[in-house]
């Protein structure tokens, strides 16, 4: 796609130990445009993190790319010099983590971070770095906010923290945002006003966003595509209503199926057997199929691709249209 | 607040497991002596539980939701003697078990409650195999005369909670999260308890692995008839495990009540905003207002109805006066003005069919 503003293609991150390379994301492909808002999904060890962090250059050692490019606006932004990178993140790309406590340093009122990183990414004066840190604060919903500016990060409720790190990644209006986990810590009428604010910002500024979250609703709310992902693979990706309401990796379908639904009165909730492998064990073929209710012969020993179009794919040999060994009740629930 | 007293025993006169009237818990959070002699300051304290009553029919469970810091883990702790209430009773059985003070006393009762916590990594002592975790109440409350009687009852309560007696002999870091609450499961039930306190048991698990512990306790609670407090800030996940359910906010409970029918005919306004915040996974496309506004302080908690600043129907004597829980029909009851003035209509959401109030009257109101 030539109108994408980040562009990931065949992503692998690698962790070498002394017991060999373990592969924590392994052939990733998706792609963001302007304004919108892509949902990254899976549970905990999936690689969802990894990915975003990955993007923003800040993967942990021994932690590395190990393949695959990501592009920004067209240039290749995984082989920078550190540098070079520090420079993109902060003014092209801005980060929110999940706990707003450890994002901001507690020794600094939120003025002077938010000046800070303004005069490191833009060539305003002091004056107007202030003036427009007391913006942006008014911005992201602050009451107050030329008074509360010279506040210490503690003294912010969680809620108003986490719109301070907004704040903090919205300072040199970057194109894209990768928010990791912005809501788990908040109580969840707090996580509404959050995520209102997200939306309205890519809405208001044609921001990109990364949305990287285990909480379906989450997605359901804000996002525009979501992208699955299992065992450090993408195993959906697709428009946010079509996966959710007809999702079909199996995958994705257990996922659906695990969420209670208030009014719904089943007394037991599907489950997925098992849980997710652990990366020293990934199990040959596709990384599902131990779990996997509908699993035959090719997925147990042949990997199915991410067979991607622009608007959705799925990587799993039940949607292989030109197979011939696909089981027929198997095929019947495809 | 004699208005909050826990409503007569049910319909078919059947005792409630467990009785909730009244129930506070203050915590002094003042400085020490020196500083407030110093500073002139007074003492203060944190209303982290007050005149909570609720009451929960044998075989059922009752959930607690609310935000943080509303006082809904305070209650369970009060409930399984980790916190001696300030005030209000207890009663378990018939017997106030907050008010009983020797050992002695409280001994038989112990084995009959037990709790599960939030996070399975903390909870479970790394240094013990599984097998002694999950032995420690068998051999505390002397439940076993033989070894073997310890052996066989481990490897029981083990296929219990779907792992395998091979599992004893590991130790805890050697499972995942959703194998760590089995372990706490299993733990639990050890000394064969009727009433089982969850506070938040699946919210550091992912959604399929809490699937798996969700249903594990429903076919529990079915196998051994057990009763369930259960306390989550997820509606939800509430919704789904719930006959009862209590709604808290800033240590009160603000409304409690059927579950099919609190979330069809919400009638607190926090009740209804609370609901409002459930992400819509059908796409409908409703458009979701979010609430203004954060929970306050809990120090310094509003005057009146402590939910006023944040309340779209709030009036004067709001700010004033603190609601008296009114009954609701069908069971349970409700704290706001406007409800009780009629300002505020009851709400049908739709979709959901609340069973007939005769049926609920039987279940325990």
């Amino acid at each position: 796609m030539s109108d994408a503003l980040l562009s990931v293609q065949n992503l692998r991150i690698e962790f070498p130990t002394r017991r060999g390379t373990l592969v924590a994301v392994d052939d990733v492909s998706f792609s963001i445009s302007p304004g919108e808002v892509l949902g990254v999904v899976g549970e905990s060890g999936a690689g969802k993190s990894l990915t975003g962090n990955a993007i923003i250059g800040l993967l942990e050692p021994p932690g590395r790319v190990a393949g695959g490019a990501i592009t920004l606006e067209g240039r290749r932004i995984d082989n920078l010099s550190y540098d070079r990178m520090r420079r993109i993140r902060g003014r092209e790309i801005g980060a929110i983590f999940q706990d707003p406590l450890t994002s901001l340093n507690p020794l600094y009122t939120v003025g002077r971070q938010l000046v800070e990183t303004i005069l490191t990414h833009t060539d305003m004066t002091p004056t107007q770095a202030r003036d427009r840190s007391i913006e942006l604060l008014q911005e992201v919903g602050i009451p107050a906010a030329e008074r509360r500016i010279d506040s210490y990060p503690h003294q912010f409720s969680g809620g108003m923290r986490q719109r301070v790190v907004i704040a903090l990644a919205l300072c040199a209006n970057p194109r894209l945002i990768i928010a990791d986990e912005p809501t788990t810590a908040l109580d969840v009428s707090i996580q509404a006003q959050i995520l209102a604010l997200l939306r309205r910002l890519c809405r208001d500024h044609g921001t990109a966003v990364m949305l990287i979250t285990h909480d379906m609703g989450v997605i359901a709310e804000t996002a525009n595509r979501v992208a699955v992902m299992y065992a450090g693979r993408l195993v959906e990706i697709g428009a946010v209503r079509s996966v959710i309401k007809q999702p079909k990796h199996p995958y994705t379908v257990g996922l659906m199926g695990a969420i209670p639904a208030i009014g719904s009165d089943v007394d037991r909730l599907s489950q997925i057997e098992g849980s997710m492998p652990r990366l020293t064990a990934i199990p040959p073929g596709c990384a599902f199929n131990p779990r996997c209710p509908h699993a035959f012969e090719r997925c147990r020993s042949e990997r199915p691709d991410l067979i991607a179009s622009d608007e959705s794919g799925v990587a799993c040999w039940l949607f292989d249209e030109d197979a011939s060994d696909v089981p027929m009740e198997v095929a019947g629930h495809a | 607040m004699p208005d909050a007293a826990a409503p007569a025993p049910s319909a078919n006169g059947e005792v409630p497991l467990v009785e909730v009237v009244d129930l506070a818990k203050h915590f002094d959070v003042s400085k020490p002596f020196l500083n407030r002699l110093l500073e002139a300051e007074q003492r203060q304290v944190l209303r982290a539980v007050d005149g909570v009553s609720f009451t929960i029919p044998r075989g059922k469970t009752f959930s607690l939701v609310g935000e943080s810091g509303c006082g809904k883990s305070t209650v369970a702790r009060c409930v399984v003697g980790l916190y001696r209430p300030t005030q209000g009773a207890v009663l378990f059985d018939g017997t106030d078990i907050a008010g009983l003070r020797t050992r002695a006393q409280i001994r038989p009762f112990r084995k009959r409650l037990q709790m599960i916590f939030q996070d399975p990594y903390a909870s479970l002592n790394p240094r013990w195999r599984v097998s002694n975790i999950i032995s420690e109440p068998i051999r505390a409350h002397g439940l076993a005369s033989s070894q073997q009687e310890v052996q066989s009852r481990i490897d029981d309560l083990l296929t219990h909670v779907r792992l395998t007696p091979a599992d004893g002999e590991k130790y805890p870091h050697e499972f995942s999260g959703g194998q760590r609450q089995r372990i706490s499961i299993a733990r639990a039930l050890a000394s064969n308890p009727e009433f089982l306190v969850c506070d938040e048991p699946t919210s550091a698990l992912d959604v399929s692995v809490q699937a798996q512990i969700l249903n594990l306790m429903k076919d529990l609670q079915r196998e051994l008839g057990l009763t369930y407090l259960f306390i989550s800030h997820n509606l939800a996940v509430v919704y789904h495990v719930s006959d009862w359910v209590g709604v808290m906010y800033l240590g009160r409970l603000v409304e409690w009540g059927e579950k099919r029918r609190l979330f069809r005919y919400p009638r607190h306004p926090y009740t209804r905003m609370l609901l409002d915040t459930i992400p819509d996974l059908d796409m409908s496309g409703r458009d979701r207002q979010p609430v203004a506004g954060e929970v306050p302080n809990p120090i310094n908690p509003p005057s009146g109805c402590a939910f006023h600043p944040r309340c779209p129907h709030a009036n004067a004597r709001c700010t004033e006066e603190l609601p008296r829980a009114l009954p609701v029909e069908g069971g349970g009851q409700v704290a706001c003005h406007a409800v009780e003035e009629g300002r505020l209509a009851v709400e049908d959401r739709g979709t959901i069919t609340p069973p007939p109030i005769e049926d609920a009257l039987r279940a325990g109101a």
